[in-house]
């Protein structure tokens, strides 16, 4: 796309050839009034509010296509009359006690109703009675509603979940005078308006998503609400805290609104997260887990001299990497001074991973990121439990196919009827656990430039190609010939008479053709169907960016060297872009700053952890430490951003930095660690306080800053290993979350209640004999572990996931390293 | 906070530089000596007036003529906009309180003196679970009166707050009209700034109902 000038209301604005003209006005902060639009999805044209004139003639701006050299004008006296009746329309029959709705101050309707000086009604309609409804986290009030449909089109284009969609409203007919009396694009809309309602797509009564609320916080009114917000508190009495989220990878900005508790406690208290919707979507864990603060009364002293104590006894530290990357920077100086062994297993596999795919790569880190992934067309995803594992990765996939009309193909053993649910050009492949390098072969044999590619590489992948014959029934267009009576009139005798007349004539027929075709037996080692080929094809036409995305299925394989390699491989010789899902918050930043061991010592001090001394945020250790949302600090995300997060509530306590200071290391503030994270990692040398976490109008992301990706020397050897057959028999269990959860500190919030247990799914729940709340043994090699079966809908087939979010249920011990393992299932 | 940024413009802070009608005021030297000083205090101190002040209240102490307000025993007269202790007004058709806690007193209190608590109540309402009022800080201004939606909040005429502590709080239950003085058709409506002027029907333009 080639950069173009427009004209708007005089003023020359730079764009890109095709943008829509409302978001060129927008990223020039020119002001179109719009509500039914959201920035990363597409166009829904249920306002008409963005009306502008272009070179003269009237056209929505939200889906209308800049050109060179356009002139728009974005109010005429037409314009302005249709904006006004508009906003009329949307007043009718809208209560106006909005002293009791929870929208009230920051409500787009009665932003614009002002707006557009709306002081008096033309227009009445016979309300239709239209009921609160409770949809379990979300409260819907289609009293209020305006049918602007944003939660519709955010569903459907970012999430993907596809849960809401406009019903009928059952309303009487607009009366026919009104018709000819009003401006014609309120007409319309009002027209549609008056017929629709917003309704599960499901028919059920309570919601079944993947429960993240965004269809709330873009809710311009207050008809869609969040359960546990309703009638808490007014919008202007919450402070924003800026924020970054700190339950996984992804790193979204969100904002901490506070208020006092109540009137006898002054207590700060987090009422509910916003987040900046247009330019960035939460998931479940976000929006609503956000009470996992800590609560310290005061400074324990007699707790903090054991636990310096036990830092001078210790020669272990063992951690989790849900801590900020000043307390990595602390810990990685501790391990300097005292000689300390830094144990992280999760950010150990993923910094060896990294390492291992920077030998071929030459450069530290992964090349693209999911903001990217969003203006991508075509995306692949192994390895990863994509829903649950990073949610924002999934939004990205999505967004991705139904806003550049792309495409998406899903790698993954645990059949997923979320990511089915995306939509119909998404293509899913379960394969067998173990076989992630075939998969990753399959991306080299499809997409990489062969002739570039290193010659082993492409003699191994010959070898898995034959021919093969087989039938095709095609159909062909064959002439025959038929002979026809017609009444001819004879010219001698001048009377009709029947003639025999050849005709030619063209006929569809069908035919069955042995054909030669190639045979891709990696397809089959994967258990591809019969149609995967052609399917494929189809959904590629008209691609031109590719992304991969790489999970953490993927780090802890027996063969993860070789992975790494291939990935680098991928990403070297064919078009695709690569993106790595770190497994938590900050496994990325810890894998950058610490220098992590394998072994642990004879005594360790654990951080959110078990350790002989535990320091914990969770509140059960010896001695309590800050939760995120009590700390200053940054956080690394997925996208190769260190991005800044503040204290949202108060914390009494000490913290890591205090520990430090009696150990002998000097901050007052641990965020003073934060210009002298280790630049030669790809840190830049900058105040915490000068880190920006905003997005601007045009959707640039100021938000912290982007690391360097920086180079590192390639070895040159770019040779990769056959893949093995190892397999994995009999049950299967999988170590991953449900959606919403990721943590014991997502556990913890109140908002959060999915219960801990054996997750199966409904359909193996049918077919064996264990029933939902049964106690179970589950038994694997490494370990074994008693709970009780949840029943998930979410996920599909036989695999059985066990979750690390309960960390009573200790899941990992049931795990060597790989998370797949074999496991015996027994009542007890 | 970090990220933001309140910038705050004062175009002049400097008087003097201004083009403007202020002049110096002639003052004479003050005294410097002892002798001087004193001077100056008796000047100022003896003066034949006070003794025609004191001549009035002679007089009319033996005249026995008072026209002084015998408070406490005797009470002058509140006027309807008098601004005193607040109310929480009833609805006159239910009994049920006015306030529907949309919180706008709390916004608009320039004291920041009001302090509301809501919650969802059974029936799915919005209900006011706590309301405070520290009279401490309470400069009596009116505003939250005026801008109350429902006629909810008022004033009344209470003006004797005297207290032990300066932090006398005000809660909901305290200011809500009792049900007698309800059942008994005694509420006193409020006729101060936020009150419903007499011709208010003539200046509303109607919305169009399709009944």
């Amino acid at each position: 796309m080639s950069k173009i000038t427009i004209n708007i209301d005089g003023k020359d604005v730079e764009t890109q050839e095709g943008e829509y003209i409302l978001n060129a006005a927008r990223a020039n902060n020119i002001f179109i009034p719009a509500i039914c639009y959201l920035t990363r999805c597409s166009p829904t044209l249920a306002c008409r509010l963005c009306l502008v004139e272009a070179d003269g003639k009237q056209v929505y701006a939200c889906n209308a296509k800049s050109k060179e050299g356009m002139s728009v004008v974005t109010s005429t006296e037409n314009i302005a009359k249709e904006r006004r009746a508009i906003m009329e329309v949307y007043d009718v029959n809208h209560p106006l006690e909005c002293g009791v709705c929870d929208q009230s101050g920051e409500c787009e309707l009665q932003n614009y109703t002002l707006e557009m000086g709306v002081d008096q009604q033309h227009y009445a309609i016979k309300d239709v009675n239209r009921k609160d409804k409770d949809w379990g986290h979300i409260h819907y009030n289609p009293g209020l509603c305006i049918v602007c449909e944003r939660c519709v089109t955010t569903c459907k284009d970012m999430i993907g979940d596809n849960a809401l969609k406009t019903v009928a409203r059952g309303a009487d007919a607009i009366e026919a005078e009104f018709k000819d009396t009003m401006p014609k694009d309120a007409y319309a809309m009002w027209n549609k308006l008056n017929k629709s309602l917003i309704g599960l797509t499901s028919g059920e009564e309570m919601l079944d998503c993947t429960s993240c609320g965004e269809c709330a916080a873009v809710c311009p009114v207050g008809a869609l609400v969040d359960t546990h917000f309703t009638y808490t508190s007014n919008a202007w009495e919450l402070k924003q805290i800026p924020a970054t989220c700190g339950h996984c990878s992804a790193g979204c900005q969100i904002s901490y609104d506070v208020k006092h508790t109540s009137i006898d406690n002054t207590n700060e208290k987090i009422y509910r997260v916003m987040n900046e919707w247009n330019y960035v979507a939460l998931c479940g864990a976000g929006r609503y887990g956000f009470d996992y603060q800590n609560k310290a009364a005061s400074k324990d002293e007699t707790a903090f001299a054991k636990a310096v104590e036990a830092f001078k006894k210790a020669d272990t530290i063992k951690f989790t990497s849900t801590i900020t990357n000043e307390e990595a920077y602390l810990l990685q100086s501790l391990k300097e001074k005292f000689g300390y062994k830094l144990v992280n297993n999760e950010a150990k596999a993923f910094q060896t991973f990294l390492s291992d795919y920077s030998e071929i790569s030459g450069k530290k880190l992964y090349g693209y990121d999911l903001e990217a992934t969003h203006n991508a067309n075509f995306v692949i995803s192994v390895g990863a439990a994509l829903k649950s594992d990073n949610p924002n990765a999934r939004y990205a996939l999505n967004n991705s196919m139904t806003v550049n009309k792309g495409a998406g193909l899903y790698f993954h053993p645990l059949k997923d009827p979320v990511i089915e649910g995306l939509g119909k050009s998404i293509m899913t492949m379960y394969h067998a656990p173990l076989q992630e390098e075939v998969v990753l072969y399959l991306i080299l044999d499809l997409f990489a430039d062969k002739t570039k590619l290193p010659n082993e590489v492409v003699e191994y992948l010959a070898t898995f190609h034959g021919t093969k014959t087989v039938t095709v029934e095609e159909t062909i267009k064959e002439e025959i010939t038929e002979i026809v009576k017609v009444m001819k009139k004879n010219e001698e005798t001048g009377e009709e008479e029947e003639v025999e007349e050849e005709k030619k004539k063209m006929v569809p027929k069908k035919i069955t053709k042995e054909v030669e075709v190639d045979d891709n037996r990696l397809l089959a080692i994967l258990g591809a169907g019969e149609k995967f080929m052609e399917e494929l094809e189809k959904n590629l036409a008209k691609k031109d960016s590719f992304v991969l995305i790489a999970g953490a299925d993927l780090y802890t394989h027996p063969n993860s060297k070789n992975l790494a390699r291939l990935l680098a491989l991928i990403e070297k010789y064919s078009a695709f872009e690569l993106v790595m899902i770190p497994n938590l918050t900050n496994t990325l930043g810890v894998s950058l700053i610490c220098e992590l061991d394998d072994a642990t010592g004879l005594h360790t001090v654990g951080y959110n952890t078990k350790g002989d001394f535990t320091l914990s945020a969770l509140g059960e250790g010896d001695l309590d430490m800050p939760a995120i949302n009590q700390q200053e600090g940054t956080l690394t995300s997925i996208n190769k951003r260190v991005n800044p997060t503040n204290a949202a509530i108060g914390y009494n306590g000490y913290e890591l930095n205090d520990i430090a200071n009696a150990l002998g290391l000097r901050a007052e503030h641990v965020v003073e660690y934060t210009k002298m994270l280790p630049t030669h990692k790809g840190f830049k040398s900058q105040e915490f306080d000068s880190l920006p976490n905003h997005y601007e109008n045009d959707r640039t992301e100021c938000r912290g800053y982007l690391l360097d990706n920086v180079a590192v020397a390639a070895s040159g050897d770019e040779s990769v290993e056959k893949f093995g057959d190892e397999k994995l028999d009999g049950t299967l269990i999988y170590m991953a979350n449900p959606v919403r959860q990721f943590t014991p500190f997502t556990y913890k919030c109140t908002n959060l209640d999915e219960v801990s247990g054996v997750y199966m799914s409904e359909e193996f729940l049918s077919k064996s004999d264990f029933n939902e709340g049964d106690i179970v043994r589950v038994k694997s090699a490494s370990g074994e572990l008693v709970a009780n079966i949840v029943s998930d809908n979410k996920i599909s087939g036989d695999i059985i996931v066990l979750p690390t979010f309960d960390a009573k249920l200790n899941s990992e011990a049931l795990f060597s390293s790989y998370r797949f393992a074999t496991a015996s299932i027994e009542k007890v | 906070m970090h990220n933001e940024h309140i910038e705050e413009h004062f175009s002049s802070r400097n008087v003097a530089e201004m083009p403007s009608d202020y002049y110096m005021v002639a003052i004479e030297d003050y005294p410097k000596d002892g002798w001087g000083k004193f001077k100056r205090a008796a000047k100022r101190a003896v003066k034949g007036e006070l003794f025609v002040g004191l001549w009035v209240v002679m007089r009319e102490m033996i005249r026995f003529d008072i026209h002084t307000v015998q408070y406490p025993a005797e009470k002058m007269p509140i006027g309807p906009r008098y601004r005193a202790v607040h109310e929480m007004k009833r609805l006159w058709e239910s009994d049920t309180e006015r306030c529907i806690g949309c919180g706008l007193c709390e916004k608009i209190c320039i004291s920041n003196c009001i302090r509301i608590d809501t919650r969802i109540d059974e029936n799915s309402r919005k209900e006011v679970s706590e309301y405070s009022i520290n009279l401490g800080r309470c400069i009596f201004c009116g505003y939250c009166a005026e801008v109350c939606p429902e006629l909810a909040i008022t004033h009344g005429g209470e003006y004797e707050n005297a207290s032990d502590q300066r932090e006398h709080f005000l809660t909901f239950q305290d200011m809500l009209t009792p049900l007698d003085t309800m059942k008994a058709g005694a509420q006193r409506e409020f006729e101060g700034f936020g009150a419903i002027t007499p011709h208010e029907d003539e200046r509303v333009k109607k919305t169009p109902l399709a009944y």
